[in-house]
């Protein structure tokens, strides 16, 4: 398992109601089911995907986040997770006020653009930066809303979003980020883990 | 039609209250039965069937001689396992193969015809419950059927909430549409159109209206296929010949194949039936049951619900199905769902869809683990 499910696993206790958004093959899914007694949920887009959550014993609900995630009551699960895939909604603005409509708390990570390795794949190759966290070209990335960790940051502080928890991730270190070291965490972190509520 | 040597049955002895007012009592259930029941009773799957099913799932049919209508899911080692889990499925009231229904003789020793009462799925599934006790089963492991059988599957769990561990609807609706009930409303001006059919009574005078049910058969046949289905099957083929004949035999593949269609279907199906079962599907309205609410339908289950639909089925469409998981969904029902894609229309659920099947045998296997 990757290191940021790792990471979103250990903010979140035993035994509470998770609903993963854009659950993809269900990997977070089923070690939070088996390792923490979660009480999981996925919803996920691609009908692949969900025939392999459903292989692995997982409920799972096919459909599109920004369609789909008006029919859950508010507040109905403890924890909404959300992994990297903000940027590529048509609105990343009201999928977050979704999931925290939905959650009690939300889990968002997103792919920094501020990191050094895309900053200088712009400023000395002159094209659209390819990373490990953006493979895709720029024809046919899924991904119309980049964003920095930063921007991310200031986002949720301008909408009076709470902010638990930030981590700035690197391989597999994980930091915390503040309004102090934001600039160099933004530098250097190639992902942003944000535990955020409303 | 009723070759009873074949057909278990069970009579019950409780008096049914139907939804018309009437009471039933001392009618017969018929219902057939594959795998073994457990020392813990808790491998029992109840399937529902649809609207020309019968209690005959998989394997020969003993009356019909052909594959059951399941045969596909059901069996062993399939995606309703018979190794594994113990399947009951019963013909509905109203039917025509062994259950009580309008081809059976009221006391009076007269066969009922349209005197039958008229049923619903809420008073089927009350009637298919008798089965339970029948087998001495506590909790069913699942429920399950697709399209009118799906309406049974939803009917049931709203019923006897605590009755079944895992719930699966497929291609289904939880109210009849308009549409629905216009393409009912077809097949049942055709069988009461033909002069064969003189009020319900054919059966006395040893005709029926085969060709009118033929004719229903064929309309609604077209419902349970895609165009596109359609089209790749058939396109404009021409059946046995070479060149347009100018005249209105079956010129083209399609026409001969809906005619072969519905001149079997008279041969196993009884016209007055297929009228008291299409009345039931287009009576049902689950939320109408809950004042227009349907998740009150089932606010009393902890049940497991995964829910099915196919992309190229236009009679029960995808946003139907979609709708019963916003319902359980708006109460944090334990809900899945997924959409298969298929271009071979409503027929799906009973055609080798793999992603279909390995669907439903993964859900069910995995739950069963969990059990």
């Amino acid at each position: 398992m990757k290191n940021e499910f790792q990471v979103i696993a250990d903010l979140i206790e035993k035994d509470k109601k998770v609903l993963d958004v854009g659950c993809a093959d269900g990997t977070l899914m089923k070690f939070l089911k088996d390792n923490k007694n979660i009480n999981i949920r996925g919803l996920e887009i691609s009908k692949e995907k969900v025939q392999e959550c459903i292989a692995k014993g997982l409920t799972v609900i096919e459909g599109n986040a920004e369609k789909d995630l008006k029919q859950f009551p508010d507040k109905s699960f403890d924890y909404v997770v959300l992994s990297q895939t903000l940027q590529a909604f048509l609105n990343p603005e009201l999928v977050l006020d979704e999931l925290l409509r939905v959650g009690k708390k939300a889990i968002v990570t997103i792919p920094n653009f501020g990191y050094w390795k895309v900053r200088f794949h712009l400023l000395f190759k002159g094209t659209m930066p390819i990373t490990k966290t953006l493979p895709d070209e720029w024809y046919n990335t899924p991904n119309l809303h980049m964003c920095t960790i930063k921007d991310f940051f200031h986002f949720v502080k301008s909408k009076d979003i709470k902010i638990f928890k930030s981590l700035a991730l690197n391989n597999l270190n994980s930091s915390i980020i503040n309004e102090s070291n934001l600039g160099v965490k933004n530098l250097f972190a190639d992902l942003g883990i944000f535990l955020i509520e409303k | 039609m009723n070759t009873e040597k074949n057909i278990k049955t069970l009579i019950v002895k409780k008096p049914l209250k139907l939804d018309c007012g009437k009471t039933i009592k001392d009618f017969p259930i018929a219902y057939e039965t594959y795998g073994s029941l457990n020392s813990k009773k808790d491998n029992a799957i109840l399937v529902f069937h649809a609207l020309t099913g019968d209690q005959f799932v998989t394997g020969i049919n003993p009356v019909t001689n052909k594959e059951g209508w399941w045969s596909y899911a059901v069996g062993p080692d399939k995606a309703i396992d018979t190794n594994k889990y113990f399947v009951i499925c019963s013909n509905v009231i109203g039917g025509c193969m062994g259950s009580y229904g309008p081809s059976h003789k009221d006391p009076d020793q007269k066969i009922f015809g349209t005197n039958f009462p008229v049923i619903t799925i809420n008073d089927m599934v009350n009637a298919q419950y008798n089965l339970l006790d029948h087998f001495g089963i506590d909790k069913l492991f699942s429920i399950t059927g697709g399209s009118m059988g799906g309406m049974q599957v939803l009917q049931f769990i709203s019923n006897f909430p605590d009755k079944s561990k895992t719930v699966i609807p497929i291609a289904t609706t939880s109210s009849h549409s308009a549409q629905n009930i216009a393409f009912n409303e077809l097949g049942r001006q055709a069988i009461t159109a033909d002069s064969n059919w003189k009020d319900g009574n054919y059966t006395s005078s040893d005709t029926n209206p085969g060709k009118g049910l033929a004719v229903a058969r064929m309309a609604a046949h077209i419902t349970y296929l895609s165009k596109k289905g359609l089209q790749e099957k058939f396109g404009r083929k021409l059946q046995e010949r070479e060149d347009l004949k100018f005249g209105f035999d079956a010129d083209f593949q399609i026409e001969s194949y809906l005619r072969y269609q519905g001149s079997v279907f008279v041969d196993r199906f009884d016209a007055n039936s297929y009228l008291y079962i299409t009345r039931a599907m287009d009576y049902f309205d689950l939320a109408k049951q809950f004042n227009g609410n349907l998740s009150e339908a089932f606010i009393n289950t902890n049940a497991k619900f995964f829910i099915i639909s196919f992309t190229s089925d236009w009679l029960y469409p995808t946003q139907e199905n979609k709708d019963i998981v916003i319902a359980l969904n708006s109460i944090g029902a334990d809900v899945g769902f997924v959409e298969v894609e298929s271009d071979k229309g409503h027929d799906s659920f009973l055609l080798d869809v793999p992603d279909f099947l390995s669907a439903l045998k993964n859900f069910l296997d995995k739950s069963y683990e969990e059990n």
